[in-house]
């Protein structure tokens, strides 16, 4: 029991090595931070020499691993957004009508006459002239029916068509709406992302949570606000044929139209066509420029199915308008004066250059399927984030002093070497955070200082066990043997359960309390290795060295 | 000369007040329900929605003024605190403004926001925002259900756990005591009106887990002299099992609330009530492992014919690790 086997020895030193270098870097935050961010800038941009010194600040050789800082201490932007799936749902239904309008008008001779109806969001409701033919109807617009492709393979169809009366409806089928749920949140997520990258911060958290949501913490923003006007933007931009043009918000636009505020010129309003000709999704892309007014614009490239719809459209419409609509707004109405083939135009507006850089960043990034709600922001300042590191450290170190003398006072040379094992420990924590990209946040920290308290324990019911071991023992290599043995299985009780407790923390918790639930639990782990491997491997070695007849703990 | 919190060896009698404490913790438990039920707590907008915005200024906070300013915006519900802090200086004068979730929105908007930080520029024009933070009430009603969740489901684990590895009268002794430890932070956070909000959550489940460490250690080494003492009366083997891990119990109670009083001192405003939590929840399970899982173990009884070398009576197929 008491003889530990070199192997066991060595893979002992190793691991403790091996956590300690997995921390080192942190010692030295900033220089590693500097080397990390020049690494990855040399990777995609070039080589300049300021970047090279700042590569070379760190040896690379070194594990570079550094312990992620949470919002709350570095500060920064959190935000949760909730998608509004069914925006798509309607979407959908608005772009599938033309094509049920040309199907329904093949069978104009059984169906009679047809005309599009209100409808609630995300129906398609057709109102035709000859009820007794509504079977008819129904079958030609089941067969513009797709299969629906889901997660779990190829499903039923993708719409649903009934009929009540003299109108035929169609909406998604339930199959086909969670799946464009799924499309239309990974959609969001990736342009989340790309708007995001665009702005360029360091370590931005762009997760899915739960069904319909999405996280955002982008570190060193100056607000929520600032995010949220960069992520809230749907910036859908489309192309829709002009009906009319009126003064009266309240005109009623019609079945399948839509009326539409001017940007500029209030109490300008114009009834479009909702279904557009070309959409945002089929630019390549857009860049801010100036037209030939000296005005900043934007100027766009479609891509090749939208160039040859568009210009198929400017063919036929020669000296008709048509407006560009960004977010339920018209920018502009331009008459077309003749056909643009060439896939590309400009936007004017009556922008500013922000402006126009920021249309272009949008355009370029896509746009949002949908509409986010924000359901909680969190702006933190980065003086705050630096007050409670700067606390944080200092009640750390007081807390660990403490605990140092304290164990020293109680248990003498034994107390030295749980001590050493103490340092170990919150090393190891360090080099554990490191290694697998945790967050260290305020409770965090307290997690740590926690687990400096409590690191102890293990140790603790050893010695304890080992003093009352030795009242009837012979010899003090028997009772540390025994006390080592009779210890363990409180040990491993207490501290299963702890860490069952920091396990459900871990699950079900969010931002700042996952990052408690993951120091607490790392803690839980490297206290019971250092105590039962590490502190045993010191005392050991020390009986071997010295062969004392008694020991004093 | 070594440092010792209690003697090397004691003899008390830990059960002689037993109905003295047992009714002093059922009372303490009563006025907690009590104080929850009349008081209620004060909710953090992480469960109760709203915004809090954080100010900070060279001027002295006048919570007075401050509402003034507020009024006028007609905000409903707004709660102004100044925090107090040592490391703070006279030329840091910090605030807490709490607002009421808007009706019909889900976070707040930003002119709502505009429109208070200019307000409040009115009266001390350098004062900056450190933090602005806001939750819909939608999220808010999730957090408070997964928040009641978590704790149940730590506690029946919990139960799950000590059930397999001792007897279910051990199971039912961890579980009361933990339930009386939570009943009490509840408590102390229900008559103080200290805020409640998720961190206090994770603080709750941290003294779960602490209480039940500690109960543990004593519930082992019952178990282990159960098995040694065969004829003992159920009393005795409590009571000097509780002697036997006096000493460690008190080491390990001593070294966690240092770290945390270091905490509490110097760690700043932002996670006081948070470490609030975590001293009073170690005191409280410290005093519970010993006065109220014993206890009720005393109470139920439990089966003695433990033996070392397992008859695969229950509890003991899954307590091989030691053995």
């Amino acid at each position: 029991m008491l003889q530990i086997a070199l192997w066991k020895r060595m893979a002992i030193v190793a691991l403790v090595l091996s956590g300690l270098a997995l921390a080192l870097p942190n010692a030295f935050y900033s220089r590693v931070e500097g080397h990390n961010d020049a690494v990855r800038a040399i990777e995609t941009g070039g080589v300049t020499p300021e970047l090279v010194a700042q590569r070379d600040a760190w040896p690379g050789w070194l594990p570079s691993g550094l312990v992620n800082l949470g919002l709350d201490l570095r500060g920064g932007a959190h935000l949760l957004a909730e998608v509004r799936v069914e925006d798509v749902y309607a979407n959908r239904m608005d772009g599938m009508w033309p094509e049920l309008r040309d199907a329904l008008r093949d069978k104009r001779a059984q169906v009679g006459t047809i005309r599009r109806q209100d409808a609630p969001p995300g129906e398609l409701r057709v109102r035709i002239s000859r009820p007794e033919a509504m079977t008819t109807a129904v079958e030609a617009a089941r067969a513009l029916a797709r299969p629906s492709v889901t997660l779990t393979g190829v499903g039923g169809s993708d719409i649903e068509v009934r009929s009540l009366g003299d109108t035929l409806i169609v909406q998604l089928s339930e199959a086909e709406k969670l799946a464009t749920d799924d499309r239309t949140i990974q959609q969001s997520l990736e342009i989340v992302r790309r708007r995001v990258d665009e702005v360029g911060t360091r370590e931005p958290t762009i997760q899915r949570q739960g069904a319909d949501r999405i996280l955002i913490q982008v570190p060193g923003i100056g607000s929520a606000e600032e995010l949220k006007a960069l992520i809230g933007t749907t910036a859908r931009l489309t192309f829709n044929p002009v009906v009319s043009r009126t003064t009266n918000p309240d005109e009623a636009p019609g079945a399948g139209n839509v009326l539409l505020p001017d940007i500029e010129a209030d109490g300008t309003y114009y009834i479009l066509e909702k279904a557009a000709v070309v959409s945002g999704e089929d630019l390549t892309d857009a860049q801010p420029a100036f037209d030939q007014n000296g005005q900043p614009s934007v100027t766009f490239r479609f891509d090749p199915a939208g160039a040859r719809k568009f210009g198929q459209y400017t063919v036929e419409n020669v000296g008709q308008p048509f407006a560009i609509v960004l977010d339920d707004e018209v920018i502009s109405a331009p008459v077309i004066r003749e056909p643009i083939l060439g896939g590309s135009g400009q936007i004017t507006g009556n922008f500013t250059v922000e402006d126009s850089t920021q249309l272009a960043v949008l355009l370029r990034a896509g746009a949002l399927p949908a509409e986010m709600i924000f359901l909680e922001e969190r702006t933190i300042g980065p003086e705050l984030g630096a007050d409670s590191i700067a606390a944080g450290q200092v009640a750390s170190i007081v807390a660990f002093v403490g605990v140092l003398v304290f164990m020293w006072a109680s248990y003498g040379l034994f107390g030295l070497f749980a001590n050493i094992a103490l340092l170990i420990n919150v090393g190891m924590i360090f080099g554990l955070l490191s290694a697998i990209g945790a967050t260290l946040t305020l409770p965090g920290i307290a997690g740590i200082v926690l687990t400096i308290g409590m690191a102890v324990d293990a140790n603790v019911l050893v010695f304890e066990r080992i003093r009352e071991e030795l009242k009837s023992a012979r010899g003090p290599a028997r009772a540390i043997e025994l006390g080592y043995q009779k210890a363990l299985s409180a040990i491993l009780d207490a501290n299963i359960t702890t860490f069952i407790t920091a396990a459900i923390l871990f699950m079900l918790g969010s931002g700042p309390v996952r990052g408690f639930a993951v120091t607490l639990g790392l803690g839980i782990i490297t206290s019971v290795f250092t105590a039962i491997f590490v502190t045993r491997l010191m005392i050991v070695t020390w009986l071997d060295r010295r062969r004392p007849k008694t020991i004093s703990l | 000369m070594r440092l010792k919190l209690v003697p090397q060896e004691t003899n008390w009698d830990f059960f002689r007040a037993a109905r003295l404490t047992f009714g002093a913790s059922l009372v303490a438990m009563v006025a907690s329900l009590l104080a929850f039920a009349v008081l209620g707590l004060n909710f953090g907008i992480d469960f109760r929605g709203g915004t809090t915005i954080r100010t900070e200024s060279t001027q002295a906070v006048d919570v007075g003024a401050y509402r003034d300013a507020l009024v006028a915006l007609e905000l409903g519900d707004v709660t102004i605190t100044e925090v107090f802090d040592p490391g703070f200086g006279p030329e840091k004068n910090v605030a807490q403004v709490r607002i009421q979730a808007q009706d019909g929105q889900e976070s707040v908007t930003p002119e709502t926001i505009a429109a208070v930080e200019s307000a409040l520029q009115q009266v001390a024009p350098d004062i900056t925002f450190p933090s602005v933070e806001s939750v819909g009430p939608k999220v808010s009603g999730e957090l408070i259900r997964t928040a009641v969740l978590a704790v149940a489901l730590a506690i029946f684990a919990v139960l799950v756990y000590i059930w397999l590895r001792f007897e279910w009268q051990f199971s039912v002794g961890a579980v009361a005591a933990l339930i009386h430890d939570v009943t009490l932070t509840v408590g102390v956070f229900a008559l103080f009106q200290i805020k409640f909000d998720l961190a206090i959550i994770a603080a709750l489940l941290t003294i779960v887990g602490y209480s039940l460490n500690d109960t543990v250690v004593v519930f082992d080494r019952v178990r282990e002299n159960l098995r040694r003492y065969k004829k003992m009366d159920m009393k005795e083997v409590l009571n000097l099992s509780i002697n036997e891990t006096l000493s460690r119990t008190m080491m390990t109670s001593m070294t966690t609330l240092l770290a945390l009083i270091a905490l509490f001192v110097l760690g700043g405003d932002v996670i006081r009530g948070f470490v609030f939590a975590m001293i009073w929840g170690v005191v409280v399970g410290t005093y519970s492992s010993v006065f109220v899982a014993s206890n009720i173990l005393l109470i139920l009884g439990v089966k003695r014919d433990w033996s070392a070398d397992g008859d695969g009576g229950a509890g003991t197929q899954f307590a091989k690790v030691d053995s």
